[in-house]
């Protein structure tokens, strides 16, 4: 069974979001952790930074494959602290390996993410 | 799972780096069973891998083996491969699993002479490797598997199989290649999982494969090495031998080697932690210089690591390069390789 915290939002593209008051917290999911391997290096957006819905705010990069990361929500980035320790990424995807800390230019666009038992179905589709 | 020369392949069982770990420190189980092997005999078969292969066929004693090459008249290279003296008049070649048909028509083609058998589907391969290798394997086998020296093989039984017992591996670290008959490859590969346990073996995937062969610049078929790259060019000119008479490529390869070697295949260090993969530009002073051919973080080194080609004045260790990772130029210098000290047996 996938592990998918029942109250986090999630995207397509196997990103997190959670709701803190105007800001939301993004990362990864167990399921996207797992697919890349162990990860190396993850390259974030500058506190400042603008990020936009559904584009990418930075990559990933496993010992297999580099991959792209897409923002969920549209923003002012915040917080960013995980480059210094991307294998958190692995042990603690939902935990301490979050990657960006968003400020809600538009908090409506938290309603468009999937919910968890959406993201389920989507995982189960993947094969897992 | 990811198809792989036409098989279905685990990239990973645990993890890359643990997996890389445990075959450096203990022992790794692979199955290599998509590799493939002909076999060659007759009259004839000494002078067809003669004349196909860049290496010296005719220097190996009955239970040698020798790593060499297939190339074309141009003196690119058709695969990479390692060659075993069964018998007087009969040898086996093991082959990449993506060149196999590749590989089977150019060895077969009219007038190479010699009797050919592709074996590849009735034969599996698993390959024992790591600082416990030796000792799991004895533990196992009918004979004294510690006598077969690095680049030999020997015939017998381990765990009640009948293999080909090949003292070689593609990890830089000692170990054996164990050839069997496919239907009793599953028999095997449990025996070996059973009686590794105190040891730690750990089943190893494609991932890590990968990883253990860049820390020893190996190369890869495909990736560093292809139709296009010559065996000077790639650093394989130790497996050329012109003195052995005529073979497919000798008059290329000789040319080139007369007008000097325009580009090499070398080994670098990232400076920072930045991924350089396959197909990336090198660059230097802001000039195109060559091509990423493989590259990865390296578990041993915990550093970025890989190869690639460049201009033959780069290719001096220490050299800064630059090479270009979504459009930022990331510097990376020329490094000593292997990138980690080899462990296999050189005896």
């Amino acid at each position: 069974m996938a592990n998918v915290p029942a109250d986090l939002r999630y995207t397509k593209e196997h990103e997190w979001a959670k709701l803190e008051g105007d800001k939301a917290r993004v990362g990864i999911t167990a399921f996207a952790q797992e697919q890349l391997g162990d990860v190396v290096f993850v390259e974030l957006p500058k506190v400042g930074a603008k990020v936009t819905a559904m584009k990418t705010f930075g990559v990933v990069e496993s010992v297999k494959a580099v991959s792209d990361l897409f923002a969920p929500l549209s923003g002012e980035v915040t917080n960013t602290e995980l480059t210094k320790k991307p294998e958190t990424v692995n042990s603690d995807p939902y935990g301490q390996g979050w990657m960006i800390v968003i400020k809600l230019a538009n908090p409506k666009e938290m309603d468009g993410l999937m919910s968890a038992a959406d993201y389920e179905k989507l995982v189960a589709a993947a094969g897992h | 799972m990811v198809p792989f020369g036409g098989w279905d392949m685990p990239v990973q069982y645990t993890g890359i780096i643990e997996e890389h770990r445990c075959v450096r420190s203990a022992v790794g189980l692979f199955d290599i069973s998509h590799m493939g092997e002909f076999e060659v005999r007759g009259a004839g078969a000494l002078a067809a891998v003669q004349g196909l292969t860049t290496n010296d066929a005719s220097m190996l004693a009955l239970g040698q083996v020798q790593y060499s090459l297939l190339c074309y008249p141009h003196g690119g290279i058709v695969d990479d491969l390692t060659l075993y003296r069964l018998a007087d008049d009969h040898y086996m070649l093991t082959v990449n699993a993506s060149n196999i048909d590749k590989d089977w028509a150019w060895v077969t083609e009219g007038g190479r002479g010699g009797n050919w058998t592709n074996v590849s589907e009735a034969t599996a391969l698993l390959a024992v490797q790591g600082p416990k290798a030796e000792g799991l394997v004895q533990r196992l086998a009918d004979q004294d598997v510690t006598r077969v020296p690095y680049y030999h093989f020997a015939r017998g039984k381990v765990a009640g199989v009948p293999c080909l017992i090949s003292r070689t591996g593609y990890t830089g670290e000692d170990g054996f290649e164990l050839y069997v008959p496919a239907e009793r490859s599953t028999a095997l590969w449990h025996a070996l999982m059973d009686a590794g346990k105190g040891d730690g073996i750990q089943p190893i995937g494609l991932g890590a494969r990968d990883t253990l062969r860049l820390e020893m610049k190996f190369a890869l078929y495909g990736n560093d090495i292809d139709d296009t790259t010559n065996p000077l060019e790639a650093g394989l000119g130790w497996v050329v031998k012109p003195a052995k008479g005529e073979f497919m490529g000798r008059a290329a390869i000789e040319a080139m080697r007369a007008a000097s070697v325009k580009r090499k295949l070398v080994g670098f260090e990232m400076a920072e932690r930045a991924v350089a993969r396959h197909g990336y530009r090198i660059s230097k002073d802001g000039r195109a210089e060559g091509v990423v051919t493989s590259g990865s973080f390296s578990p041993s080194l915990e550093r970025c690591v890989g190869m690639g080609y460049v201009g033959a004045d780069l290719a001096t260790v220490g050299t800064e390069l630059d090479v270009d990772i979504r459009g930022a130029a990331h510097r990376a210098r020329v490094a000593k390789t292997p990138f980690v000290p080899s462990h296999a047996k050189k005896i």
